[in-house]
């Protein structure tokens, strides 16, 4: 292990003891890092940051809401009306919950397109998928904790889809509630685990960071880092430009916490409770909607929900689907068209599950365009991908990040 | 690492440097704890807990030499209605030979009602007392029984580890037999 460079010597005696100042150094400060990245490579530590501003407005959240389903509506109205600031925190943790979905879902697109998920970078990627499942759950429980009518059927529908279980569907289900439906004992344990999976999620993203610090960042290139040359230390380059672009997502993060708190929520969810009337029209929130409308897309209760839950799953299997070995999109003509029709396929089953599966586009029915979109979104992963890797020719490969950096700083002088 | 021309000490123009450093670095810090506030404020009292700071009392019911326990700000407040006997003693105390020296007439409004927050000043245990038959110490006022404190028939500390006398809340009497405390 490295020694620190401090000459400061109470640094150097704790160094010594519990390298932290070394370990700082080698991993934020002088961490080697490619020349070339650009601002799509900031959504990892933007997501890191939001992960923390979760964890406070969460905490001093837990410190005022009752988690009891007689009183958790009025707990979360006090709150925002009462308590100090309450509103503050409320509309923080609520748009930091979307904000959240909004980053990580970039920085997943950022993985696909430039390939970060390929060789020897498969275990980061699958860390990052499981961390994604995290924090699918962890918003889950978290949209159930306020109870109003969206809490409740949103519970009530997604616990459901367990009972879908051959044989012990009905039993696992009443082991989730803790009751005949869901009560009482369902808020409480939700709350629990809402407050808890956070915890298990800063431990993944630990491990995420480690996977990530073996082989380092990928880069736009998608080529591997050959000689120091290639690279910078982290600091300052990149905490500074990783500062520029969260002051930047900070200003769109704000606007909708001080002008529109509730643009991402629905207004149903400030109708208390009532376990006697479900609303018109439920659907989940935003950052589920592709899901929701894969589930609708199987007319089979079992089948819709296991395509479901494999739409989510195939991503750990990405990394073999791929069998391209080059990573970038931008050395990939084919790929790369592929992966913009499949982020608009991802948006048109997003558009699908938010409507009624009764309304029409271009004179088609949205259970149609579900299933369109559905068989594509497996087509992309399942057929696509594999083939395309095989049939495709790339384009030549740089020779090295440095050389290229330094071609296009040449170009820029000129 | 290496050939990277911004970081090449001599092309750099140091005090520029520093000076956007600390200003940035300044500007930063300041912008943390500000926001740092709201996390703090929020865990002060609310302004439903503000709005419950204060309790009314009928004193009509309480018979000379009785008292009851209101509950003031999730505290006890202990309103001893005294007898003739214990007006006396509080105020024929020598306030040369008190720990927290008060006069008795700074402690009360109306002589015969003793109002004082029940809680200890040592470390918040609440001294028995106000109930006939209770322990009331050397003093026939109240008696501490976690750590042994002894107090006077007009809340005063007059024995053990306490440091202060029972403290008077904020109250008025807004006819003659009731108050609003707070």
């Amino acid at each position: 292990m490295k020694r620190t460079q401090s000459s400061n010597r109470l640094v150097q005696w704790i160094d010594d003891r519990l390298p932290i100042f070394s370990y700082a150094d080698q991993n934020v400060i002088a961490y080697p890092t490619p020349k070339n990245l650009n601002y799509w490579w900031n959504y990892g530590s933007i997501a890191g940051i939001i992960l923390v501003i979760m964890l406070v407005t969460g905490i001093f959240l837990a410190m005022n809401y009752q988690p009891h389903a007689d009183v958790a509506f009025a707990s979360v109205e006090r709150i925002v009306r009462d308590v100090n600031y309450g509103w503050l925190l409320r509309y923080l943790h609520m748009n930091g919950a979307s904000m959240f979905f909004i980053v990580v879902y970039i920085h997943m697109f950022r993985g696909l397109y430039f390939g970060s998920y390929k060789a020897p970078r498969e275990i980061l990627w699958m860390v990052g998928v499981t961390i994604y499942v995290a924090m699918m759950a962890t918003a889950f429980m978290g949209y159930v904790l306020p109870w109003g009518q969206m809490s409740f059927w949103g519970a009530t529908v997604i616990t459901n889809l367990f009972s879908a279980i051959p044989l012990v569907g009905d039993y696992i289900v009443t082991w989730i509630w803790g009751g005949f439906s869901v009560d009482v004992p369902t808020i409480n344990r939700f709350f629990v685990w809402h407050y808890l999976l956070p915890m298990i999620l800063v431990m993944l993203v630990v491990v995420h960071l480690w996977a990530l610090h073996v082989h380092k960042s990928s880069n736009p290139l998608g080529i591997d880092i050959k000689t120091p040359q290639d690279m910078m230390p982290f600091h300052p380059f990149y905490t500074i430009k990783d500062l520029y672009g969260l002051g930047l997502f900070m200003i769109f993060f704000l606007f909708f916490v001080f002008f529109y708190p509730n643009f991402f929520g629905e207004a149903d969810n400030y109708i208390p409770a009532n376990p006697m009337v479900t609303p018109p029209h439920i659907v989940p929130e935003w950052y589920f909607l592709p899901f929701y409308a894969i589930l609708r897309a199987i007319p089979d209760k079992l089948g819709g929900v296991v395509v479901m839950f494999a739409g989510v799953l195939i991503l750990y299997v990405l990394p073999w689907l791929d069998t391209s070995k080059v990573r970038s999109a931008t050395y990939r003509p084919i790929f790369k068209q592929l992966f913009w029709i499949f982020l608009l396929n991802c948006i048109l089953l997003g558009y699908v599950g938010a409507q009624s599966p009764d309304k029409e586009l271009l004179g088609m029915s949205m259970t149609f365009w579900g299933r369109l979109a559905t068989f594509y979104y497996f087509f992309h992963f399942m057929v696509l991908l594999p083939l395309v890797g095989k049939l495709e020719k790339p384009k030549p490969l740089p020779s090295s990040i440095y050389e290229e950096v330094a071609k296009k700083c040449r170009a820029k002088e000129d | 690492m290496t050939d990277n021309p911004t970081n090449n000490p001599e092309e750099m123009d140091g005090n520029r440097r520093d000076f956007l450093l600390i200003s940035t670095t300044t500007l930063g810090v300041a912008g943390v704890a500000l926001a740092a506030w709201p996390f703090i404020h929020s865990i002060n009292p609310a302004k439903d807990v503000l709005a419950l700071a204060s309790t009314e009392v009928d004193l009509s019911s309480i018979e000379v030499g009785m008292a009851i326990t209101a509950m003031w700000r999730g505290k006890p407040v202990f309103i001893r209605h005294r007898t003739a006997e214990e007006i006396q003693a509080a105020e024929d105390v020598d306030l040369g030979e008190l720990r927290d020296p008060q006069a008795d007439a700074d402690r009360i409004q109306q002589p015969e009602w003793l109002i004082t927050v029940g809680v200890c000043t040592h470390l918040g245990c609440i001294p028995s007392g106000q109930s006939i038959g209770d322990a009331r110490g050397d003093f026939g006022g109240w008696y501490c029984p976690c750590h042994g404190s002894h107090y006077d028939t007009s809340g005063r500390i007059r024995k053990g580890p306490a440091p202060f006398n029972l403290p008077v809340p904020p109250y008025a009497f807004t006819d003659d037999t009731n108050i609003v405390i707070g």
